[in-house]
């Protein structure tokens, strides 16, 4: 992929940037210069405005690749997956700190910060999203106010025998 | 100084390997290279991970946790030894990545272990000086040990950010100090995979005499002791120096029990003393005094006499995991998938 190409695309690699339709409220991801939804598409030219997808969503569907892409070698075998965000474009992207076994539909996953491919060894690094796991933790806070802070209760490192 | 941490977050690759496995491909005592370092398990990056996408996360999580608008943040600063580029900077990617760019100055860092604390100090700075709202500094790297080298077994994968700034400051810094000079105990030449060391000269002359040096002159700068801070950390190239140090300071290893993070995860370089005082910082309460010492090869110590301030009892902790399952979690791998991950393996020139 040319450096310039790959450039142009570095705000919807890196930060999932899309558009909303400020008529109908609908996401679109890679961003849209117009609303196909509105009935009435020309009206929707000046009311698209720049719209960045949490990368919060669940595996739509998804397939197991065992003949790698070139630059996936080291990887397989490794998943690429439909996940439906949760502003509901859906997106294509590698799941990764997951074997195969443990994928599955409904899986709720982020987006994660990934190496997507090198142009050899001398050449530029391209990155961009991919996908991992969920969990817990990784659910966004609501509109921010004092929390209440929670007691640790796992053991210290110190506390526990050498592993 | 009014300065200090806002927020903090920090990112450990899943991957893990243990000093046995390693001494088994190497035919020596692993398990017993894992005793005497006090590292029991090794954090190692999948292929797809390196320098500045560990950042990336690392910083995305700050953000998030202390509801910071990026385009607020004035400077970001990676340290690293393990940049990607030699020349492209790492700052760059990250600061695009977080969505901070155009309006910031950016820069990469580079001092052997410690380029991360000389950022937080850079921050402090321009925050201090009222130049910026919010600074950025991070520390991470993955570095490498050479196959069958005593860096082997610690070398590992790993990073922290920290935004400073002077609202809602969650750990206030009340001193930086350093001790800097020229020691040759690790190095890397340019054009060079592995590093090389001094062996025992990466002790005595250059980690104890610096990481000492350093804390003694800010206890000197504050008129503090030991025992005036409820936390430390020190910088951690394996498990054992920075409990010796410790001790020979007069700290207890309650004092330590949280900032030592490298028995679990290995030693991260640049990130190794900011995810232990990450790690800190998920413990801290109000009040709280916490000294953090710094040690980058080559050779320097940055110190800094920290307060916990009543909004870490507040500060938002949900998102992100905490220090502790990295600790705890991890996916082990045997040596073969270790080689192949980190690119150990011939594959010729293609």
């Amino acid at each position: 992929m040319s450096i310039a190409r790959f450039w142009r695309e570095t705000p919807r690699r890196y930060n999932l940037g899309g558009s909303k339709c400020t008529i109908c409220g609908t996401v679109y991801f890679p961003p849209r210069a117009v609303c196909p939804t509105c009935p009435r598409h020309r009206q929707t030219l000046e009311k698209m405005v720049p719209f960045q997808l949490t990368g919060d969503g669940e595996v739509f569907s998804f397939t197991v690749v065992h003949d790698a892409a070139e630059g996936f070698d080291m990887q397989v075998p490794y998943v690429m997956a439909l996940v439906t965000t949760v502003e509901g474009p859906i997106l294509t992207g590698q799941v990764v700190d997951v074997t195969p076994e443990e994928v599955h539909i409904g899986l709720k996953v982020r987006a994660t910060f990934r190496k997507l491919r090198e142009e050899g060894k001398a050449g530029v690094i391209h990155y961009g999203y991919k996908f991992s796991p969920a969990v817990d933790s990784d659910v966004r806070p609501p509109v921010r106010g004092p929390a209440v802070p929670s007691e640790a209760t796992t053991p210290a490192p110190s506390d526990r025998a050498p592993a | 100084m009014d300065a200090g941490i806002v927020s903090y977050g920090a990112y450990v690759p899943r991957y893990r390997i243990t000093p046995a496995e390693i001494g088994r491909v190497w035919g020596v005592d692993g398990e017993g290279m894992g005793q005497g370092l006090n590292v029991h398990r090794k954090s190692v990056p999948a292929p797809d991970e390196d320098t500045i996408t560990i950042s990336t996360e690392a910083l995305r999580t700050a953000l998030i946790r202390g509801a910071i608008d990026p385009q607020q943040i004035g400077a970001l600063y990676v340290g690293s030894e393990s940049h990607p580029y030699a020349v492209k900077p790492s700052a760059t990617v990250v600061s695009q990545a977080v969505g901070a760019t155009p309006n910031l100055t950016a820069a990469d860092f580079e001092f052997a272990c410690k380029a991360g604390t000389a950022a937080i100090q850079t921050c402090l700075g321009l925050v201090g000086a009222q130049m910026i709202r919010y600074g950025v500094a991070i520390g991470t790297d993955t570095s490498q040990g050479a196959p069958g080298d005593a860096l082997e077994y610690s070398a590992s994968a790993g990073g922290a950010a920290f935004v400073i700034g002077r609202e809602n400051v969650i750990a206030r810094v009340h001193r930086t100090v350093s001790y800097t000079t020229d020691t040759p105990d690790f190095w890397r030449r340019e054009g060079q995979r592995y590093p090389s060391h001094g062996g025992r000269f990466t002790g005595e002359p250059a980690y104890f005499k610096h990481v000492t040096e350093c804390a003694n002159r800010m206890f000197e700068a504050v008129g503090s002791a030991p025992k005036d801070y409820a936390h430390v950390v020190f910088h951690q190239p394996n498990g054992k120096f920075p409990q010796r140090v410790g001790k020979q300071l007069g700290f207890t290893e309650a004092q330590m029990r949280y900032g030592l993070v490298t028995p679990y995860i290995g030693n991260t370089y640049s990130g190794a003393a900011l995810i232990g005082l990450a790690n800190v910082l998920d413990h801290a309460k109000p009040g709280e005094r916490i000294l953090m010492v710094g040690y980058g090869s080559g050779a320097g110590s940055d110190a800094f006499d920290l307060e916990a301030t009543d909004a870490v009892a507040t500060f938002d902790r949900s998102y992100g995991r905490p220090i502790q399952e990295y600790l705890d979690g991890g996916v082990e791998i045997p040596y073969a998938m270790y080689a192949k991950f980190r690119g150990k393996i011939n594959m010729g020139d293609g």
